[in-house]
């Protein structure tokens, strides 16, 4: 057993472990902590800044932040909120997010997170980019439409599978992800790759499964996404 | 069979290298060099190499841009457009080439010899507009220049003869043979004061690393790149680093725009930097140190080669330092401790240190500091998660020192005088001189050693801008200051910079300079974390809505929201000072957007533009929209 560490996190105190990230241990503490880029199981990226949280005053990501003894940490506060919903927005116009014609919707974190959000339209202005569609591969396509640049696929094609199907190339507004060769059909990609179902969007999908789970049926379709390690949470007076 | 040949020749510089994946960048800008450009079968033969993957390699490629996957002439011509070249006529001369040469920017002409490009500031601003022709710095341009440039490359193709008139100083050194200017009107008590070669680093070497540590800490040096951090503090905490081996890095990736000090340092007092890196690695204890050099002073290159080889000639630098004037230690009892130390024959274990340079390609953020450990190791520039610091885990795992050129010459500096020497100039917090690298509406550009403390209006008087309507002070990421605030003193608690020193005068247009800002930094985010990628292309899309006379009083609030998001969100520094330009603009120069911002009236929307908006549209269709005919 790791050494415990005690910090708090918006006024109540967490344990944890010593090398655990914030966002780890506010995970098992019950406190959910919004994030994109972060997934179980991968490295921590840092990237989407929306688990972005103040750490003593300052802010820092909490994936890749670890935790310290007597850190005070603001989560869930209104300037923190506003900075995550910013951000969320931002990946919004930044990409082509049409929600009710893509068949991630109900499953996508990206749409969970602004429905948790509140936001309904984005005040920033859409930059409509024009951005490409692989789909060579027999049982995955990407639609870079609706990439938000994580990383997700990147290295879980690195970590999990033992591959190098996808890279980030380009720089600035212009960075997308590139697969290892001229197309994806080139690659060692596989439909059972780990890759495959690292997406938070409908950037990389699977062929022919779109519509097997149908709408209204879907992960975040009737709770919020967070709910689950919410309901980690102690109840309050236990 | 060219191909064939090409293809031995791409084998050939990876093995050159030791199909060292680490030395990717170095690879890449081979051949590239040797094929003009790195196509796809390039890059295969670079993964199959290094046993990497290919889009490893084309990620690295599109990173930086001196590289490209796409053919490129043998000459490429990269026009600066940072601000102080345009205002110094960047524009003309542009359309000059563009008109001699018959193509647009980011072309290449039609016999394939040729491409034109702009390029973000390559530290010339003191003798603007200029450009870079492959690795040859050509200054002063005008359009006639221009013209007169194109016609001799189209006879003799080499870049090299362009220079007709050296520059003074070591610009003039058979390995520089530049046109560059030093431009060092004032040169202080520290920084260019005559370098007594060996001193300062044999005065280290009779101390104990914790003594050299001491003595910075006493100077109170701090950083000279712009952040300030205390240099004692980051040796110590690398010599604290558990780790055999260290690494010292020499920050030269000189990109913020407006800044060319560490230009003139490397060309006069090289000998100087390399002797504070040599303290460096024997205060924290490294054997080896990397010089990175931003691609754009490729012409400094071989001239710091040499430099670095006399040092090794004369035992300032390799194996066993001062090794000739090193005793062996007395025998002595044990326990008993070596208390007496005679300077210059201490009993001290022999110390080995060597530099290598590591050139740069063209990235703006690699000057940031764990970009840069990511850019030696053959990566793309991005920065890294912090923590681990650099001091703790930096390039290849090791713990590593990261400085400025300038803070090392200060380095070498106080271990050459003591740090009483050094720390009669300047104030409490802000100990000795800082370079200042002043550019833009004045008579004198160039680069000064002033004390820190010095007043804005003083630098002013120095430079000839008495009638400056606003300066930049530290670059595009650093703060625009009005005039009812030059008393304020260049210093770490007021104006904090690396030295550049913008001046504009009468006339010019603060938001069209933050514009220009804005476009640079949009350009140079490394695209990693969401709001300084998209952020910074919002924030110039709303200066550039109100510069077009379409701004409404709310846009104000909203860029000064956007701007405190961006801030508060980035990761690096690149994104935690981007949106300064217009953040200290709509601070010290609110009425300039105030009078160029109203309110909507009658429910119209004067930002949309309708024609715009139905463009694409009616391409697709084939026709107009009625809209046209109402």
């Amino acid at each position: 057993m790791s050494q415990s560490v005690m910090f708090m996190i918006d006024g109540v105190q967490v344990e944890g472990r010593a090398g655990q990230s914030i966002l780890e241990a506010a995970g098992e503490a019950g406190v959910y902590i919004p994030r994109l880029c972060y997934k179980e199981g991968l490295s921590p990226h840092g990237s989407c800044r929306v688990c972005t949280v103040m750490v003593n005053g300052r802010p820092m990501s909490a994936c890749t932040s670890p935790i310290s003894l007597g850190m005070i940490v603001e989560n869930d506060s209104p300037r923190v909120a506003q900075l995550r919903r910013d951000l969320i927005e931002m990946l919004f116009v930044a990409g082509n997010h049409f929600c009710m014609f893509c068949e991630k919707s109900g499953d996508c974190e990206l749409q969970a997170l602004a429905y948790r959000f509140g936001i309904t339209a984005p005040k920033y202005p859409y930059m409509f980019p024009k951005r490409e569609v692989d789909a060579s591969h027999p049982d995955i396509f990407i639609d870079r439409n609706r990439c938000i640049l994580c990383g997700r696929c990147v290295r879980a094609s690195k970590e999990l599978d033992g591959k190098n199907v996808f890279q980030f190339v380009g720089r600035s507004a212009e960075k997308r992800i590139a697969v290892n060769g001229e197309a994806l059909a080139d690659t060692d990609a596989a439909v059972t790759d780990a890759a495959a179902d690292a997406c938070p969007v409908g950037a990389i999908l699977k062929k022919g499964v779109g519509y097997v789970v149908p709408v209204g049926k879907r992960e975040y379709d009737d709770k919020p996404i967070g709910s689950d390690i919410e309901a980690k949470r102690p109840a309050a007076g236990s | 069979m060219a191909e064939i040949l090409e293809e031995a020749a791409i084998r050939e510089i990876c093995q050159a290298h030791d199909c060292n994946r680490a030395r990717l960048l170095d690879i890449a800008r081979a051949v590239h060099k040797k094929c003009g450009y790195i196509s796809g079968h390039a890059m295969n033969l670079i993964a199959d190499e290094l046993s990497t993957h290919r889009v490893e390699v084309e990620s690295l490629v599109s990173f930086y841009s001196f590289l490209s996957d796409k053919p490129r002439g043998r000459i490429v011509i990269r026009l600066c457009n940072d601000i102080i070249d345009q205002m110094n006529g960047a524009q003309l001369v542009g359309r000059a080439f563009s008109e001699e040469l018959g193509i647009d920017f980011g072309r290449t002409a039609s016999d394939g010899a040729i491409t034109l490009e702009h390029t973000a500031c390559i530290g010339m601003c003191d003798q603007a507009p200029a450009a870079l022709i492959n690795d040859v710095v050509v200054t002063n341009l005008s359009s006639d220049k221009a013209r007169e440039i194109v016609r001799e490359l189209r006879q003799h193709t080499d870049p090299q003869r362009l220079v007709k008139h050296l520059g003074d100083g070591n610009n003039a050194h058979e390995l520089v043979n530049s046109m560059v200017q030093n431009n060092v009107r004032l040169p202080g008590p520290s920084i260019f004061s005559p370098v007594n070669r060996g001193e300062a680093l044999r005065k280290a070497l009779v101390m104990s690393p914790a003594e050299v540590i001491r003595a910075i800490k006493t100077a109170r040096l701090r950083g000279r790149g712009g952040a300030g951090f205390p240099t004692g503090m980051k040796w110590e905490f690398a010599r604290a680093a558990p780790g055999d081996r260290k690494f010292v890095f020499c920050n030269a990736d000189e990109g913020e725009p407006g800044t060319f000090k560490d230009r003139a340092i490397l060309t006069e007092r090289a000998d100087r930097v390399f002797a504070g890196m040599t303290i460096a690695g024997y205060a924290i204890g490294a054997s080896e140190g990397i010089l990175y050099l931003r691609g754009e002073y490729a012409y400094l290159r071989p001239f710091l080669e040499h430099v670095l080889q006399k040092r090794r000639e004369d035992g300032l630098l390799g194996d066993d330092i001062f090794a000739a004037e090193r005793e062996p230690a007395p025998p002595k009892p044990a326990g008993e401790r070596d208390v007496h130390r005679r300077p210059g024959t201490a009993g001290r274990r022999p110390f080995s240190f060597d530099i290598r340079i590591q050139m740069g390609a063209g990235a703006y953020v690699c000057g940031e500091e764990t970009a840069l450990i990511n850019s030696c190791e053959g990566m793309r520039g991005d920065p890294r998660n912090r923590p681990p610091f650099p001091a703790q885990e930096g390039f290849l795992g090791c713990p590593t020192v990261v400085n400025n050129v300038e803070t090392l010459c200060c380095a070498a500096k106080i271990l050459e005088e003591g740090p009483a020497t050094f720390n009669q100039y300047g104030s409490e917090q802000s100990s000795g001189t800082k370079l200042l690298s002043i550019s833009g509406d004045c008579r004198r550009p160039g680069i000064y050693e002033v004390s820190f403390g010095i007043e804005l209006s003083e630098v002013l008087e120095m430079c000839g801008a008495r009638d400056a309507i606003a300066v930049q002070v530290g670059g595009a990421s650093g703060e625009m200051v009005a005039p009812d605030q030059y008393d304020r003193t260049i210093c770490f608690d007021d104006l904090c910079t690396g030295g550049a020193i913008m001046v504009f005068g009468p006339g010019r247009n603060v938001l069209e300079i933050a514009r220009s800002f804005m476009d640079f930094f949009v350009e140079e985010s490394c695209g990693y974390c969401t709001p300084c990628r998209v952020g910074n292309v919002l924030l110039r899309e709303r200066l550039e809505k109100i510069l077009d006379a379409k701004g409404e009083p709310a846009d104000l609030e909203y860029l000064e929201a956007l701007c405190r998001t961006i801030k508060t969100g980035s990761r690096c520094g690149l994104g935690q000072t981007s949106a300064n330009p217009v953040l200290t603009t709509l601070k010290n120069f609110r009425k300039v957007y105030e009078v160029m911002v109203q309110e909507d009236r009658e429910g119209l929307k004067r930002s949309f533009d309708l024609q715009r908006a139905v463009a694409e549209a009616e391409e697709l269709c084939g026709r107009e929209s009625i809209h046209n005919h109402v």
